[in-house]
This record gives structure tokens, sequence and C-alpha cells, in this order.
């Protein structure tokens, strides 16, 4: 926390309440954008399809990622393999608004995750606890995201992570001192930041949710939940109708206490994406990274 | 000021804030920082009987867009020239230009400083007041109109105006925990 990208953080804050969703070419952008997308995710394929095709998935395409950027006014963010110096510094030197240091990508360094305090551009980061979420956000992460399971449609772990974030946040305001000097020891963080968080009642970052939001009622949950935004991967360009889901999703994050209004939007959408059960994946995402 | 005391009730006064996306949380401290109740505006009757409207920073296209499901933005511009005071942050800039709801005579240019590695921080003489501020991927104030006022420029660029009751920024006071401009805001009430 001693060198926090505080202008990255104001960034993350100005994405509040909105939708984050995947591309992966401009056209996809334009469409995500018009359907009231707050910033649009550059990937080479969504997960979904890494999912199903395997092998390495790694960084977009230069080529691809400033193509998005001239097609969209709102901000882009893009992808890299957890521990990717290399690639990130690829991004910054393209100029993205925000690089997703991401388990859904292979990762590239089995020890380290990138030391995001030597970039300008901001970084945003999937935990699956809170300890994990203060270990990225003590390398410089400007903003959380639950980790989920990308690429599944299913929401079951996008509400598991942003509860435990939750639950140990509530728990940690009974901690004494000693006890949190444990905690810190235990998730090799400073203690200061466990003491800002339970002062706080809350991550000091924005904390969005990720991984396997299908529809509006999921988006809705998610908010319902506490969370900050959506981001949306494969649930969008995945479903029969990317346009109409896309603002339909958005649609109910913002007017996510309005049952009536989620009923609407939900209404006649075709299919969503194909879904997956936890326990029948061959590879969780979510164990990438630590 | 006459609306000091918080309440719950929902008729009593109290400011709106845009909440269809962006940096409502750091508003809303500003203006309970100021004593004021606040209350989250995202449909047309939310607007109704709101006695000043914060529009905050995030993306204009999200916002431009959720306000023309509901209607809110005709809503919007039915209140102001009444007399309704805004204070307009960021993309709240774009919103009231001449790209959109007009309601303000300015012209604004999106991301005029580049993306976010171009994102900075500044101080700004306001008033003769140092207010510490940010700005985000933030856009320029390249036209003021005729009845427009310059409160604060950086650079030589206009980046704090008012027209009659309506305050625009370019930056973010908020970010800093500043509360001028609301308090601005608030003058207006007793106008």
């Amino acid at each position: 926390m001693e060198k926090r990208n505080m202008l990255g953080e104001n960034l993350a804050a100005m994405l509040k309440g909105g939708v984050i969703m995947d591309v992966v070419n401009a056209e996809q952008a334009k469409i995500a954008e018009a359907a009231g997308a707050c910033a649009v995710m550059a990937l080479e394929r969504v997960p979904s399809d890494i999912r199903r095709d395997g092998g390495v998935a790694r960084m977009s395409d230069p080529k691809l990622i400033k193509e998005i950027q001239a097609a969209v006014t709102i901000p882009v963010m893009a992808k890299i393999r957890i521990g990717h110096t290399a690639e990130a510094g690829i991004l910054e030197a393209l100029q993205v608004d925000f690089i997703d240091e991401s388990e859904v990508l292979t990762p590239a360094d089995p020890f380290d995750h990138v030391d995001k305090t030597q970039f300008k551009v901001p970084f945003v980061c999937g935990a699956t606890d809170l300890g994990e979420a203060l270990r990225r956000i003590s390398e410089g992460a400007a903003m959380i995201r639950t980790k989920g399971e990308a690429g599944t449609g299913n929401v079951v772990e996008a509400v598991r992570h942003l509860k435990l974030i939750r639950r140990e946040i509530a728990a940690l305001q009974e901690f004494s001192s000693s006890h949190i000097a444990a905690f810190a020891a235990k998730e090799r963080v400073l203690p200061e930041i466990v003491e800002t968080v339970k002062r706080l009642g809350r991550l000091p970052v924005v904390t969005f949710v990720a991984g396997g939001v299908a529809t509006p009622a999921d988006a809705a949950l998610l908010m319902m939940l506490g969370a900050e935004g959506v981001f949306v991967g494969s649930g969008i360009f995945k479903s029969a109708d990317p346009a109409k889901t896309a603002r339909a999703i958005v649609l109910a994050t913002t007017h996510f206490q309005d049952a009536a209004l989620v009923a609407e939007v939900s209404e006649g959408l075709g299919a969503p994406m194909p879904g997956l059960e936890i326990d029948r994946i061959e590879i969780a995402m979510q164990k990438r990274g630590w | 000021m006459s609306f000091r005391s918080p309440t719950t009730d929902n008729r009593s006064p109290c400011i709106g804030i845009l909440a269809l996306q962006g940096n409502v949380a750091e508003h809303r401290k500003a203006l309970e920082d100021l004593h004021m109740t606040v209350r989250e505006v995202r449909t047309p009757k939310d607007i109704e009987g709101v006695f000043a409207l914060v529009i905050p920073g995030g993306e204009s296209t999200v916002m431009m867009k959720l306000m023309q499901e509901s209607g809110l933005d005709e809503a919007i511009v039915r209140r102001v020239p009444e007399g309704l005071p805004v204070l307009a942050t960021c993309a709240g800039a774009i919103i009231l230009s001449d790209t959109h709801l007009k309601l303000m005579d300015i012209s604004v240019d999106r991301n005029a400083y580049g993306s976010q590695v171009d994102s900075f921080e500044a101080v700004l003489s306001v008033e003769g007041k140092d207010m510490k501020v940010t700005f985000i991927r933030a856009p320029k104030i390249t036209r003021t109109g005729y009845g427009v006022e310059v409160l604060a420029r950086h650079d030589g660029n206009p980046v704090i105006v008012r027209q009659n009751s309506v305050i625009a920024t370019t930056c973010h006071p908020e970010m800093r925990g500043e509360t001028l401009l609301h308090a601005m805001l608030l003058e207006n009430l007793n106008t």
C-alpha cells in the first residue's frame, strides 16, 4: 500500500455501477459500447472458447488492441498472463487504460505476479478471498474483481468469492491487534493493510465481480450482494443475441433493486451461453495465481 | 443555509445524485460532509422534489443511454430552466454540453488529454482558494458561450465553469475530498 496508483484507483471509481465486457475485436467493442458497457476488455479468445479449445491463452495481438482503441471512446482494458511483465510493458506502450493480470490466460510465472508498482497503467486482479485480494493490492493493484469461474456461465463461484471476501472483512471487525498480526503473517501481507481494511470495513480499492455471469439476473444478484460493478466475459458474445443481452445486463446492473425492470429486460433474450457444472470442469481457472 | 438537518423522510429537502453509473459514493460523501440529505436518482420519478442535482464522473455514453431508456434526460432538461441547481463533474460536463442535453452553452472534447497514462493531479485556484483535483481521462472545454463564467483554468484551458445555477468541471475535486464546488452548488439554493 506504500505505493498506490491513486490515478488508477480514481479511474476504477469512474467505472463503478457499470458493466465491463470481454471483446475479441473492434466490431464486438462497438456493440458493447452501444449497449452501454462502461469499458471493454480485449482478449484473444473469450473464456468459454479457451476452455473448449485448450492450448496456451495469451495477450491479444497488439493490432487487435489498436483497432479496438480506435473503435470506441470508453476505456479499453486488456488481459495479460499472470506474472508476464513483458506483456504488461507492451500494453503500457499501447496506452491501454487498465491491465487485467488474469487467471483466464495461461500463467507465465510460477512464482510471482507482476510488480504493478512499476507501471503507470493501473491493474485489476482477480481474488477468491480476502488474503489474495490484499496480496494483489500490496503488489499495486488499483482494482479487484472476484475470480469466479470464467467461461462456465455458472455464477456460483463469483457469489462464493464475493461473499467470502465480505464475510472475512466483517469478521475482521472483532480482531485484536495480535489477531491482525497473525492474519497478516498467514496471508503474507503487512499488518497495516489489514488494519486499513478493518477501519474502512471494505477493501481499499473498487471491487467488481467476474467469472460466470450469464444473465441480467446474475448481474442483479451480484449487485445485491454488494458488488460495485460487473465483468461479463463469454456471457455476452456467446449468447443468442449479444446486443440485446448486453443492454439487458447493463440495465439490470443499474436498476438491480427494481425486480420488475429486471424481469422486463430478461424477457425474450433467447438462449444464454451454455453453462457448466463446476465439479465437471477440467481446468479450474480460479486456482491459477495465489 | 436552510437545509441542515439530515433526515430519512423522503419528502424532506434533499440533493439528488444521478446514480446510473460512475463515482456516486464520493459525491455522496462530499454532500454528507456538508450535512445534506442525499437521494440517488435513477428514474424520472426520483428527481421529483430534489432541490439540486449532482451529475458524477463515469462514462457519458453509459449515462446518456440509461437516461434515454427511462426518459430521465427529458425530466432533467425540464427542471434546469426552472432553476434546479446542477453540479456536473467530468462525464457530467459532457452531458450538460451542446453535444447532449444543451443545458450549458459549452462545447466539450472527450478524452482530450489522451488515455489513462495521461491522467494527472493538479492544484487549481478557485475564488482565491487552492483545490486539489484529479483529471481522469478528462475532457476539455473547447468553447464557452455568452454568460458562461470561467471559475478556474489549467494551462490556460477553462476547467471549472458556471452558467446561472449550473456548475461544470472537467476534473474531480471529490476524489480528493474537496467540497468547495458542492458548497457553491448549495449556495444556489438560496438565490
